[in-house]
């Protein structure tokens, strides 16, 4: 179950859920170096991750709400009201330090009130989700309506920051350590075991005494702070805030953790697969990028990707439950 | 379920009524005709695909491509306008029609057949068809002389006129959409197994309901639906854009349902209370236009309905229960 480990025997390591998008990432790779000669330029490639981190520290958290069995459409939206307030609070002469921690905690409440109103009242998260993706986003754009608020240069610029004598960027290690926490959380804890009883199956996991409505809120408020800290990393590395940032962000999200092999059923996926989906989804639009596929093509392509993979997954599922 | 829905609509009903008189106690200009012709206006897309929308949400399901679809629909049948200028305007709304049947029946296959959940399918779709609109238009817009002038009509006349108040021929046309789904869910075996499907999916099975095909006529008539929409949407504006054509409708759409009444946890939802939610959506609408709040509110107050209904029928159901416990 544990997804950063490795080694064991080699039919073990077929019959994981990361080898499918791992698998896909090498093709994805190819088809991208075929493509352009830039593809395989080390550096060009590692500062292209610092325009997923954002996406990917929301998909750490959606890995959690997918196991669990529930879904978060609005994490770009969330990622974008922390943008915009965050960026309005330094224009108004706040202290880069408290705007940041303001930040985080609005992102937390964002999710806080998604977890809430998904546990406490009993809504379809998916509804629940739906809303409050119109109703944060609206917020933002009443914030800022069209304007965009430029940011302090003290706070711009995470993305051009890089590990001491390598190319990775700043934005990329936070984005792989706090994968490594999610996922020690999530595969070595019991409340990570709880996330999976929840989405396995709730009413068995009620009566074996697991706190499913502050499971289902936890993790909720998880997803809400990852959200925050993405607001911060897109404001740094765009430097100005505008109310449509992160517009779509929960498509590619989705579809990175599915891709990942998380069954969207519940009770199914590992961070270690979210990470390595989330890089062929990282690939697949750079490659896309480069091709100057537009906009709208490639979230049409995002989009046939997630429901695909979901197709896959569940042929892959109903096979195996057929021999067993 | 029946009582429940019937308070939903009767609630729905009072908003209506608080929103109509704050509105016109705030600006007298709210109920005059100009204002009034334009909610006209708004109500006959929103009634048309909410129809659909309702039915899939009865299913216990969701359906956030219907923009989309529209969009296709809309954008394919303007082209069509534009290259054949004599194209019988009823035979457009027919293509319109079977562009969404067909896109509607790809959600339903997806949804029964593969067994994708449907928010993921439509979150799937909803992207993927708002490309195919770019691919098929090449992104050009259409622009409103390629349009008949007998489609504009639809939205410019009609066959009733109080003073400067013009009942629109798109209202009509949406008006018959609403009774023949009424009628297809009252009087038809396939219209009761949607409310037995959303009441109990398991039992539905169980009883022999066939679920994968009331599914995918479910999802099948969301999408022709959709695309009458889509032919409507080009009668009402004058023009079709790849970008802006049903671009964010299904929120819309679904904040018109949810607030008419239809429960989220599926089983129950009604004709009227659609034409209910819808009215509201367009007074709002109209409302925030009238009394100068900018259009940069809409996204809140879409959002804010939606959640609005969602406590309530949480609250609701919750408060049932407890009785129904305490009896």
């Amino acid at each position: 179950m544990d997804g950063l480990a490795h080694g064991g025997r080699l039919k073990k390591i077929w019959s994981r859920p990361e080898i499918v998008p791992a698998i896909l990432l090498l093709i994805a790779f190819y088809a991208g170096a075929k493509q352009s000669p830039f593809f395989l330029d080390a550096r060009y490639l590692f500062d292209a991750t610092s325009l997923y981190v954002e996406t990917g520290l929301v998909a750490l958290g959606m890995t959690l709400i997918i196991i669990s069995g529930n879904i978060d459409l609005s994490v770009g939206s969330s990622v974008a009201l922390v943008g915009c307030v965050v960026a309005k609070l330094m224009a108004s002469g706040v202290p880069v330090p408290v705007a940041c921690l303001a930040g985080l905690a609005l992102g937390s409440l964002l999710g806080l009130a998604n977890g809430l109103l998904v546990a406490r009242l009993r809504l379809p998260s998916f509804l629940v989700t739906l809303s409050t993706m119109a109703l944060y986003r609206g917020v933002a754009q009443v914030l800022l309506d069209t304007s965009s608020v430029p940011l302090p240069e003290s706070f711009v610029g995470v993305d051009k920051f890089h590990v001491a004598k390598t190319p990775i960027p700043a934005p990329l290690l936070v984005l792989l350590v706090t994968a490594l926490i999610v996922g020690l959380v999530l595969h070595r804890t019991v409340f990570g075991r709880w996330v999976f009883a929840l989405g396995t199956n709730e009413s068995a996991s009620v009566y074996s005494g697991v706190p499913t409505a502050r499971v289902k809120v936890l993790i909720f408020t998880i997803t809400g702070l990852l959200a925050g800290f993405g607001g911060l990393f897109i404001d740094s590395r765009l430097a100005y805030a505008r109310f449509d940032l992160a517009n779509g962000m929960e498509l590619d999200a989705i579809t990175a953790v599915v891709l990942g092999g998380a069954s969207i059923a519940g009770g199914q996926g590992t961070i270690g697969g979210t990470v390595i989906a989330l890089f062929l989804v990282a690939t697949v639009k750079t490659g896309m990028g480069l091709a100057n596929v537009k906009a709208e093509y490639q979230l049409a392509v995002i989009g046939t990707l997630l429901i695909l993979s979901v197709i896959v997954t569940n042929v892959i599922k109903s096979r195996s439950s057929r021999r067993a | 379920m029946k009582r429940l829905l019937q308070i939903r609509e009767a609630g729905t009903f009072a908003l209506l009524v608080v929103v109509v008189l704050a509105a016109y106690l705030k600006d007298h200009r709210f109920l005059e005709p100009a204002s009034i012709n334009n909610i006209l206006l708004w109500v006959p897309l929103l009634l048309v695909v909410g129809m659909g929308q309702m039915m899939v949400i009865v299913t216990r399901g969701i359906d956030v491509s219907v923009g989309s679809m529209l969009g296709f629909a809309g954008i394919v049948v303007g082209m069509l306008f534009k290259s054949h200028p004599d194209l019988n305007i009823y035979l457009g709304l027919a293509i319109g029609c079977g562009v969404g049947l067909a896109l509607g029946l790809i959600n339903g296959g997806l949804i029964a057949l593969a067994k994708v959940p449907p928010i993921i399918a439509t979150l799937g779709t909803l992207s993927a068809y708002r490309g195919f609109v770019f691919i098929v238009s090449k992104g050009d817009q259409v622009d409103g002389n390629y349009l008949p002038d007998g489609l504009t009509d639809w939205s410019m006349t009609g066959p009733l006129h109080l003073g400067g108040v013009t009942v629109p021929w798109l209202l009509v046309y949406a008006a018959v959409v609403a009774l023949a789904v009424g009628a297809f869910l009252k009087y038809t075996v396939t219209g009761r197994n949607v409310f037995a499907l959303g009441s109990n999916p398991d039992a539905a099975a169980l009883r022999g309901i066939p679920v994968k095909r009331v599914l995918m006529i479910v999802y099948g008539v969301t999408g022709a639906l959709s695309g009458i929409a889509g032919v409507l949407y080009a009668s009402r504006y004058g023009f079709v854009n790849p970008g802006s054509v049903g671009q964010g409708f299904e929120l819309t759409v679904i904040a018109a349902v949810v607030i008419g009444g239809t429960n989220v946890f599926g089983g129950s939802g009604s004709v009227l209370g659609v034409v209910l939610g819808s009215l509201l959506l367009a007074c709002v609408s109209v409302a925030l236009a009238v009394l100068g709040i900018a259009a940069t509110w809409q996204l809140l107050v879409y959002g804010f309905v939606i959640l609005l209904a969602l406590i309530l029928d949480g609250s609701l159901q919750r408060w049932m229960a407890s009785r129904t416990e305490a009896a």
